[in-house]
Parts: structure tokens; C-alpha cells; sequence
């Protein structure tokens, strides 16, 4: 009784998905689905030699403290960095005095509570604090910047596919939308207040080209500041504010590895002496 | 135990024998895991998995207890929390890693447990409640899975939470006060994210659980071998220990190494970017997709695109699921050749390696990619043969299958495979001479 | 078949061979030891303070606002702190005291820093059961001899901080600290 009922309803199943099979091949073939603008038009991000690329790679310090300046001179205006403080800039080769001076004179200030009136005020960031937002809330965020609430940026690198590579791609992808496209797409051109770039998934971002020029910033370790290089540094950058730990979890891996292949290596010379007279 | 020839407990240390008089758990282990129960001697690698499960499941819980200890369960600061792990906290990185990436692996090895159960008949008489048994605690992972993954509460943790807590909103009438209770509000939010915390903390205990219950039903007929044949005397099993204790740390090791490679140098390969995105109800990620291990499923889910009369296609393709994973508890019933190793089975061998498994991969392959052609309909053929293979294809080829010859014995079959003729100590070797097996 | 041992007697070989095959199998499980206590030290680990918790450890002061007589309450190290501006009046009171005498024999010059006498940092924690003592708030009760008093058990501290009557043992603690410019301290 069993059996027959279980067969029965594999069958209606069976029948089901191969119904809905038919049904959605003819109707592929017979409409294929349209090309899209994304589909034509968006662009996997470029190949960029990092120094921290592959399973050995390091981040380089100097870099990091660049790609910091890009940070702090560009992109602190509108994007906060919240899960990062100050002290952590230690990491990068920045020294105790050198971390107190960059907190204390951050431009923007971290709100507290006035310890005299218990009004809301602000004070100068110290080393333990987060960086401070830039906007108080979303909702602030939002009417600043044309509706478009600027993402924080402390994992980036790690919420996007290739994420290093992508915020180079992306900082160094602004273009003209190419005549091409609104040939084939005519509905497709850029919304004004929007800017074109093949790397953004959807194409247009609210973001305006953020590096525009060489020497938008000075870097004090004489590198050119060409677009190229800062897009560089700053993708350089996020990649460790996302990923501070990646070197020593690098390390330790290698670490773990050797122990593990001595290990097992062992562990299997003891199997084959335990089933030395065994056969199986 | 089963065997009449099973080695008995006899303490040696005198604290042991103090111990065995109170409270005998050194003969319990000594007969669960030790020497005292005897295992067929031609099991192969495949049968590692299940202590690697075991060694998965306490990687999973040691670890997570040590996130509790840092993480908090609240909507605002629980995205914040898992950063202060990744961050400040002392190793936290590598636990939470660890704890990911835990994550598949037990699923990986589960799923070859499972495959290996599936080829070689383990399912079949006298072993149906080891396979129930396995069922269940193969269920409880993948709710306790799902609730951990809601808990970091990023973009695919809300969403995930949001979707699946929605299939239960496709039952007709009691849908959506089932879902508005299962999230203890009208979408994913403080209160479910803290009844998920709980459950999640809960549930691996109870896994373990029934585990216990799960090698105890192992115990009563024995494990089952690669030849499916029934042990027939003491030559033809070797005690667990040290045997197979050897064998399984060696397993261990390779399993290990696997698992470091991941964690240490693609920890996030894994995983959904999405979820290093805040939880954000206003914003849907622009393809929500569940962890790998329920892709499959998640493919049969989506495969269904046509209402029934009056059953729409939602709620076809949500009971499609379940029945997807239900249809297995009915295996040992559906399945009644009589011959339990696949290795003997040429009609059943075809159809496992050449049907069940790709179309197994090809579930999981689209329910993992977007919601487009061509990748509906491929999971659509997938799924179809996903239910005819269980529930049409195998109750057929018991009748038409005519099996290959089965070995008198284990034993026999382990000499037919060395082709010797007697099983005394075969070395005439020099002292120290490494043997040439 | 009870045991490793137990197989390697089963079948007589050399010396020799059976030594090395012991060998290798200690060294597996060995090493499998090793591998498991290099796992545990980090599972101790994390429950030390995390970084976050460790930039927290030291407090800045700012003692230009507190007048003398006054007193404040901060924190520091997530526990109370309090710093005290004595009058001559205090100051007097204590050094009559006959140190010597004292459970906790400490003078006020002791507990403090040179020539900064009149500045009294102690830890807000009474050292009985741990109850932060009143009397560093505006209006509080200073106990019977004018310092701190705790309400959980009686304990009652003296202008310099000492413990004088009532069940802890010893005097409130003064943490390491050190001035940063006139008007400022650095605790910690």
C-alpha cells in the first residue's frame, strides 16, 4: 500500500517538473529572453598586482598609509569607516604619537555627552575611538547626497566580488556612456544626477568620479599621486580595513599546515604498522 | 553487543576497575569505540565520515560557544559584535573562520556520509533505524545551520531569514499566523533574531543527542562493509581499536589539512559577499541565495513554476522540498533488492553514478545560480529525476535487476581481492622489512 | 586485541622493528597532542580583554575644574575613580593621624605624589566586598571621619582615604598614575 502511493506521487512530480520543463523550453526558444543593458554593458573587474595577492602575499605598509591619506583627504567627507578606530592605525606603521595627533585632529568629531550640561556635544576622537561618521544617520546621509546614502566602508573589500580589484575598477572606470549602448538601449541613458560605469552593477552610480585629477592629494612619501596609483592605495587600504588579521591568519595557516601535513604523515605510518597483518 | 566473539572490558589500571564497579562509562566507550566492538575488516575510506561528522559537530559546538561568549543577539549591535570578533577579540578571527567554515565542512563530510550510505545499502535491513537516525540529525543540522547563518545579521542573513521563514507563508490558511509566530513579528527582526540565537545554542546539543542513539542503532546489527555482506565469524572483523582508530586519524589529518587551507587562505570563498552588508529591510540584495549546502534544495524550490488546478506553484515547490528530503526516510521501504552493496548492483550502480549524482550536482549548481533560464529548466530536469530516481526508478530495478554473485563472506572476498588463499599472517618477511601491502 | 601493545606481542618480531614500529606510533599520537593543546591556547585566550576593551585601559584627568573640598567620580578600567581636592583643612586632619596606628599603616604623603599633596587618587572600590563608598558626590555621607563611607557594610575611610573603622581591610587603592601637565593625570 505503501509503495504504490509513493510511486504514484514520484509520478505526479516527475510529470510536474517535466510539464514545467516543455512549457518553459518552447516558450525559450520560441521568445528568447531580451539581452539586457547589464548583461551587455557590465564589466568584471580589472586585473591589478597587489601586494597582498595570492595565498603568501603581504600588505605593503607604505601603501596602506597612502592609501589612508586618499582616505582621509577624499572619501571621510561622505564615508564613515565604523567598524575601524584609530588605534588600529598602529597596524599600518603608524606610531602611538602619530595615531593621538591624526585622531585629535580628525575633521570630524565624535559626539558625546557635554560631562557638564549632559547636552549632546562632540570632543576630539582619541586613539580607542571608532572612526566618526560623517553623517549622524541614514536619514541625514540620505539628503546630503541626492537620496543616495553613501555605504561605509570598513568591508567593502569583502562585500563585493573581487572586492579589491572592484573599488580599483570602479574608481578608475568613470566614462562617457558609450554611443554604442544608446544605440542598442535607447532607454538606457544615464539619469541625470547619476554617473556612468561599466563596473557598478547596475551601471549608474549616484557617486560622482571621486579621484579626478593627479595630485589631488600630496603623499609625503614622494609616490606620484597619479588617479591610477591613489585608486591603487585606497583599494590597498580597504582591502586591510576589511581584513586587518590577513597576514597573521596567513602565517599561522603556513604554521598549521606544516604541523598538520608531519601529522597525518605520522598518522599514517601508524595505520599501516597497526594493519601491518591485516589484509582488507 | 552483537557479536558473541566482541573482546569484554577487563579493567587493568586499578582506578579503572574502581570506576568500572561505579559508574561502567570505560565499558561503554570500550564497547562503542574500543576494542570491544568488532568492525568488518574491508571497510574503506569512505566510512571515515562519520567520526569526521562527529569531529565536525564538536568543531561547531567548541567553537561556538566561544563566539557566544562575545557576540550579542541583538539587532543593533549584532552585525557590530561579529566585527568586534573579527577585530579585537584574542584569535577571534580564526573562531569565527573556524566556526564558518565549520559549517561546510560538516555538511560536506555529512553529504559523503550519506552517499556512502545510499551506494553501499547501509539504509537497508537490519540498519532502517540507523538511516532514520541519520535523517533526523541530517534535518536538525540544516535548521541549526540556517538559524546560525541569520545571526551575523547581515543582508543574506535577513533576507535568507525573511525567504525561508516565507515558504511557510505558501501553506494555504495557516501560512502566514505560522510565519508571523515562527519570527515573532512581521518580518526578521529583535525577536527573531534572539529566538534564533537560542535555538541555534540549543539544537547541536540535541544533535548530539541523537547521535548517541544514532551509533547505538548502529551497534545492534554492526556496521554495515563495502561488500554488504553479513559478518559471519570473528575473521571476519578486526576490533574498532586500534584498528580503526588508526584508520580514522589518519582521516582526521587529511580532513584537517582541507579544512586549515580553507580557513586560512580562502575563508570567505565560501561564502556571500551580501553578508558583509549590514541587514538592511528597505534594500534586497539583487540575488539572495542560501549557503551552498542548500542549494539543491533550493533549486527543487524554485523549479516548480506552474499552479496545479487550484495548488499554486509556490506552494508546490515548498512541499516539493520537504518531500525532496521526507522521501528519504521512506528509502528502506522503496528500495527492497535484496542485495544491499552497489558494487554488486550493475542495473543500480548505473543509475547512482550516472544519474542521482549529476543530477544531484546540477541541483546544487543552479539553485545556486540566478532565478533564469537556462538554469530553471536545468533544475527542472534535475528535480524530475530527482523524484522519479527515488520513488519510481528504484522500486523498479529491484524487479529487473538481476545482481552480480556476492562473496560467501567478507573474508572471502578481502583474499579474492589479494588473491591469496589462506588468511594466517602472511609475511615471511625479514625483521623490520616494511610489508609490501 | 585489546590494545596496541597487545598486537605488536601477537607477532614476534626482532627488537629492532618492533621498537621503531612503538616509535611511530607514539610519535602519531604525540603529535596529535601537540596539534590539540596548540588548539586549546587560543580558546583560553580569547577570554582575555580584547584589544578594544585594552585601549580603555588608561583615563585621562582633567583636574583644573575641581575646587578644593570638592570631589569627583570617573571611571577607570570600567570601575569607579575618585579624585579629591583636600583643603589645608583635610590635609592637616590626616597627617595628625599617627600612622603607625593604622590597620593599613600608609601617610597621606605616601598615597599621593610629591608636592601635589593636596591631589587624592583612589580607586572608588571598597576593598571589604567591593561596594563604591559614598562620599566623593556633593552632599554624600563622608563617614565619621570625614573621607568615604560604605553603605553595604560600614567601612568608613578617613580624609586621606584610610581605612579607620568599619570591617575592609585595607586603605583605598591608589592606582598608578602620573601628571601629564599640572592639571591633568593619566591613570593607568
Amino acid at each position: 500500500m505503501l509503495r504504490p502511493a509513493l510511486v504514484a506521487i514520484g509520478a505526479f512530480f516527475t510529470l510536474m517538473l517535466l510539464y514545467s520543463f516543455g512549457a518553459g523550453a518552447v516558450s525559450y526558444i520560441s521568445e528568447p529572453p531580451a539581452a539586457t543593458v547589464e548583461h551587455e554593458f557590465h564589466l568584471p573587474p580589472k586585473e591589478v598586482a597587489f601586494s597582498f595577492n595570492g595565498p603568501l602575499g603581504h600588505y605593503d605598509r607604505q601603501q596602506l598609509q597612502r592609501g589612508f591619506q586618499v582616505y582621509k583627504e577624499v572619501c571621510s567627507a561622505c564615508h564613515s569607516l565604523k567598524f575601524v578606530s584609530f588605534r588600529d592605525l598602529q597596524q599600518i606603521g603608524y606610531n602611538e604619537a602619530e595615531v593621538k595627533a591624526i585622531a585629535k585632529q580628525w575633521a570630524i568629531k565624535t559626539p558625546d555627552v557635554d560631562p557638564a550640561t549632559g547636552e549632546m556635544s562632540t570632543r576630539d576622537p582619541v586613539p580607542a575611538d571608532k572612526f566618526p561618521k560623517p553623517f549622524a544617520n541614514n536619514v541625514a546621509a540620505a539628503a546630503a547626497n541626492n537620496n543616495a546614502i553613501p555605504p561605509d566602508l570598513s568591508l567593502m573589500t569583502k562585500a563585493r566580488h573581487h572586492g579589491s580589484a572592484y573599488v580599483y575598477s570602479l574608481l578608475t572606470g568613470y566614462q562617457p556612456q558609450p554611443a554604442e549602448l544608446l544605440k542598442k538601449f535607447p532607454d538606457a541613458a544615464t539619469p541625470p544626477g547619476l554617473n556612468y560605469n561599466p563596473y557598478f552593477p547596475n551601471l549608474n552610480l549616484a557617486m560622482a568620479q571621486p579621484l579626478v585629477a593627479e595630485g589631488q592629494v600630496t603623499y609625503t612619501d614622494g609616490t606620484k599621486p597619479t588617479v591610477d596609483q591613489m585608486a591603487q592605495d585606497i583599494a590597498a587600504f580597504l582591502t586591510w580595513t576589511a581584513e586587518p588579521k590577513l597576514e597573521n591568519r596567513r602565517s599561522a595557516g603556513l604554521a598549521a599546515l606544516v604541523f598538520l601535513a608531519i601529522a597525518t604523515g605520522l598518522a599514517y605510518a601508524a595505520y599501516q604498522n597497526i594493519w601491518r597483518d591485516k589484509k582488507h | 553487543m552483537s557479536f558473541p566473539w566482541a573482546e569484554h572490558y577487563t579493567p587493568k589500571a586499578p582506578v579503572m576497575k574502581w570506576l568500572d564497579e561505579r559508574l561502567p562509562l570505560p565499558r561503554l566507550v570500550y564497547g562503542a569505540v574500543g576494542a570491544g566492538y568488532p568492525v568488518p575488516r574491508n571497510l574503506n575510506y569512505f566510512w571515515n565520515f562519520g567520526v569526521l561528522a562527529g569531529v565536525a559537530l564538536m568543531i561547531q559546538i567548541v567553537s561556538g560557544i566561544v563566539l557566544g561568549m562575545h557576540y550579542a543577539a541583538n539587532e543593533l549591535v549584532a552585525f557590530g559584535t561579529t566585527e568586534h570578533i573579527m577585530r579585537d577579540v584574542n584569535a577571534g578571527w580564526a573562531i569565527r573562520y573556524a566556526h564558518a567554515n565549520g559549517a561546510s565542512f560538516f555538511f560536506i563530510v555529512v553529504y559523503l556520509h550519506i552517499f556512502r550510505g545510499l551506494y553501499y545499502g547501509s539504509y537497508k535491513a537490519p540498519r532502517e533505524m540507523v538511516w532514520l537516525l541519520g535523517l533526523v540529525i541530517f534535518l536538525l543540522m540544516m535548521a541549526t545551520a540556517f538559524m546560525g547563518y541569520v545571526l551575523p545579521w547581515g543582508q543574506m542573513s535577513y533576507w535568507g531569514a525573511k525567504v525561508i521563514t516565507g515558504l511557510f507563508g505558501a501553506i494555504p490558511v495557516v501560512g502566514e499566523p505560522i510565519q508571523t509566530w515562527l519570527l515573532g513579528g512581521f518580518a526578521p527582526g529583535n525577536a527573531a533574531l534572539n529566538r534564533f540565537f537560542s535555538l541555534h545554542y540549543l539544537l547541536p546539543f540535541v544533535i548530539a543527542g541523537v547521535i548517541i542513539l544514532h551509533i547505538w542503532a548502529l551497534h545492534i546489527p554492526g556496521s554495515n562493509n563495502p561488500t554488504g555482506v553479513d559478518v559471519k565469524g570473528p575473521q571476519d572483523t578486526v576490533p574498532f581499536h586500534p584498528y580503526y582508530t588508526a584508520k580514522d586519524g589518519f582521516g582526521l589529518g587529511v580532513f584537517l589539512i582541507l579544512f586549515s587551507i580553507l580557513l586560512f587562505f580562502a575563508p570567505n570563498f565560501l561564502g556571500h559577499p551580501d553578508n558583509y552588508i549590514e541587514a538592511n529591510p528597505l534594500s534586497t540584495p539583487a540575488h539572495i541565495v542560501p549557503e551552498w549546502y542548500f542549494w539543491p534544495f533550493y533549486a527543487i524550490l524554485r523549479a516548480f513554476t506552474f499552479d496545479f488546478f487550484f495548488v499554486p506553484a509556490k506552494l508546490l515547490g515548498v512541499v516539493a522540498m520537504f518531500a525532496s528530503i521526507l522521501l528519504l526516510f521512506f528509502l528502506p521501504w522503496l528500495d527492497n533488492s535484496p542485495v544491499r552493496s552497489g558494487s554488486y548492483r550493475p542495473l543500480f550502480k548505473k543509475f547512482f553514478w550516472f544519474g542521482l549524482i549529476p543530477c544531484v550536482l546540477i541541483l546544487g549548481y543552479c539553485g545556486g545560480a540566478p532565478a533564469e533560464e537556462p538554469y530553471v529548466m536545468l533544475s527542472q530536469l534535475a528535480s524530475a529525476y530527482y523524484f522519479a530516481h527515488f520513488l519510481i526508478i528504484l522500486p523498479a530495478i529491484a524487479y529487473f535487476e538481476k545482481p552480480l554473485p556476492l562473496p560467501n563472506s567478507i573474508t572471502e572476498a578481502v583474499l579474492a581481492k589479494h588473491g591469496a588463499k589462506n588468511d594466517t599472517d602472511s609475511r615471511g618477511l625479514t625483521p623490520g622489512a616494511v610489508p609490501a601491502e | 586485541m585489546a590494545s596496541v601493545e597487545h598486537i605488536e606481542t601477537e607477532t614476534p618480531v626482532a627488537g629492532e622493528g618492533v621498537r621503531r614500529r612503538d616509535f611511530i606510533n607514539i610519535a602519531a599520537v604525540s603529535f596529535a597532542g601537540v596539534g590539540a593543546v596548540a588548539v586549546v591556547l587560543p580558546l583560553i585566550n580569547q577570554m582575555n580583554p580584547s584589544a578594544d576593551v585594552l585601549a580603555l585601559a588608561s583615563t585621562e584627568v582633567d583636574l583644573s575644574a575641581i575646587q578644593p573640598g570638592q570631589a569627583i567620580k570617573t571611571t577607570f578600567r570600567a570601575q569607579p575613580l575618585f579624585v579629591r581636592h583636600l583643603t589645608p583643612d583635610e590635609i592637616a586632619k590626616a597627617d595628625a593621624v599617627d600612622a603607625s596606628s593604622l590597620r593599613d599603616p600608609q601617610t597621606l604623603e605616601e598615597r599621593t605624589v610629591d608636592g601635589k599633596k593636596q591631589w587624592l587618587v583612589t580607586m572608588g572600590v571598597c576593598t571589604h566586598l567591593g561596594c563604591v563608598p559614598l562620599g566623593a558626590g556633593e552632599g554624600e555621607n563622608k563617614g565619621e571621619f570625614g573621607g568615604y563611607f560604605c553603605p553595604c557594610h560600614g567601612s568608613s575611610y578617613d580624609t586621606a582615604a584610610r581605612i579607620r573603622k568599619g570591617p575592609a581591610p585595607t586603605n583605598l587603592m591608589v592606582p598608578e598614575y602620573k601628571y601629564t601637565s599640572d592639571t591633568a593625570i593619566l591613570v593607568g
